[in-house]
């Protein structure tokens, strides 16, 4: 299934609930617009909802570390939210846990923004 | 009688499709051979990771070059091997993916992949100078001592 997003705004804070698969071609490409369009409107604080994101690729893993390095190059966070268990076990395997902020529930994910 | 092996060999064209189209393939094979949904997933995976490999960097998203991969499927167990017709390279020389300073990086995780999803990968140099992965996962009851499936 290919990616799809929509976002919710709380406060100055963006959530970004993505559903499908993060993989190489249109689904890291709409992941990397999505978090362009973010920064492009303000946004410093973003979370993304990984809720519905059952699959990602090294593509996908390198889009998410670019998203994460882009959001921290103008001073802003991003973290990650409600990881699925493939998800979590390769951002395990891969060492990303230790960079990500991962959250479990939306109302930690909100109040972890400083 | 020699337990059969069966073998399928699919030439892909470079485009990200054929990522897609391994990935299938891969998954139908191994779930006739009877490995487990987590094993299929596993699987799939690391072929996806091989033609991606294939695609950006072996042949460097050229069109008039192919990708070969091949499936055997034995009695204990299913080998991929994905050839591309780009220069080759030496696994030695790929930053580890894991190392502190390499975690940024957004590239360079698709060999790690491979590696971690099946029990045996190695590189090796194609007839025409390529890189060949191959690719191992051995069947469950390979693993365990039983009886070895038998594919149909």
């Amino acid at each position: 299934m290919a990616l799809q997003g929509t976002c919710r705004e709380i406060g100055d804070i963006a959530i970004v609930d993505l559903s499908g698969k993060i993989t190489l071609g249109e689904g890291s490409s709409m992941l990397r617009k999505t978090i362009r369009e973010l920064i492009d409107r303000g946004h410093r604080k973003i979370v993304l909802n990984l809720s519905d994101v059952d699959y990602i690729d090294s593509s996908g893993i390198g889009e998410l570390v670019s998203g994460y390095t882009t959001v921290r190059g103008v001073e802003g966070e991003l973290k990650l939210l409600h990881l699925t268990r493939r998800v979590h076990d390769l951002l395990q395997i891969t060492r990303l846990f230790t960079v990500f902020d991962v959250q479990s529930d939306e109302d930690s994910a909100l109040r972890s923004f400083r | 009688m020699a337990a059969k092996t069966h073998r399928l060999e699919v030439t892909l064209e470079t485009q990200i499709d054929s990522v897609d189209l391994a990935e299938s393939i891969s998954m139908r094979i191994a779930e006739a051979a009877g490995f487990s949904e987590e094993d299929i997933h596993k699987i799939g995976m690391a072929v996806r990771e091989g033609v991606i490999n294939a695609y950006n960097y072996g042949n460097q998203q050229d069109r008039s070059k192919k990708i070969l991969m091949t499936v055997d499927l034995e009695p204990d167990r299913m080998i991929v091997r994905v050839l591309d017709e780009g220069k080759g390279f030496e696994i030695t020389e790929v930053p580890d993916p894991l190392a502190e300073e390499n975690l940024l990086r957004t590239s360079g995780r698709g060999l790690f992949l491979m590696r971690a999803f099946m029990d045996d990968f190695s590189v090796h140099r194609g007839p025409r100078g390529g890189a060949e992965l191959v690719m191992i996962k051995r069947l469950p009851m390979a693993i365990s001592g039983g009886a070895a499936a038998q594919p149909e």
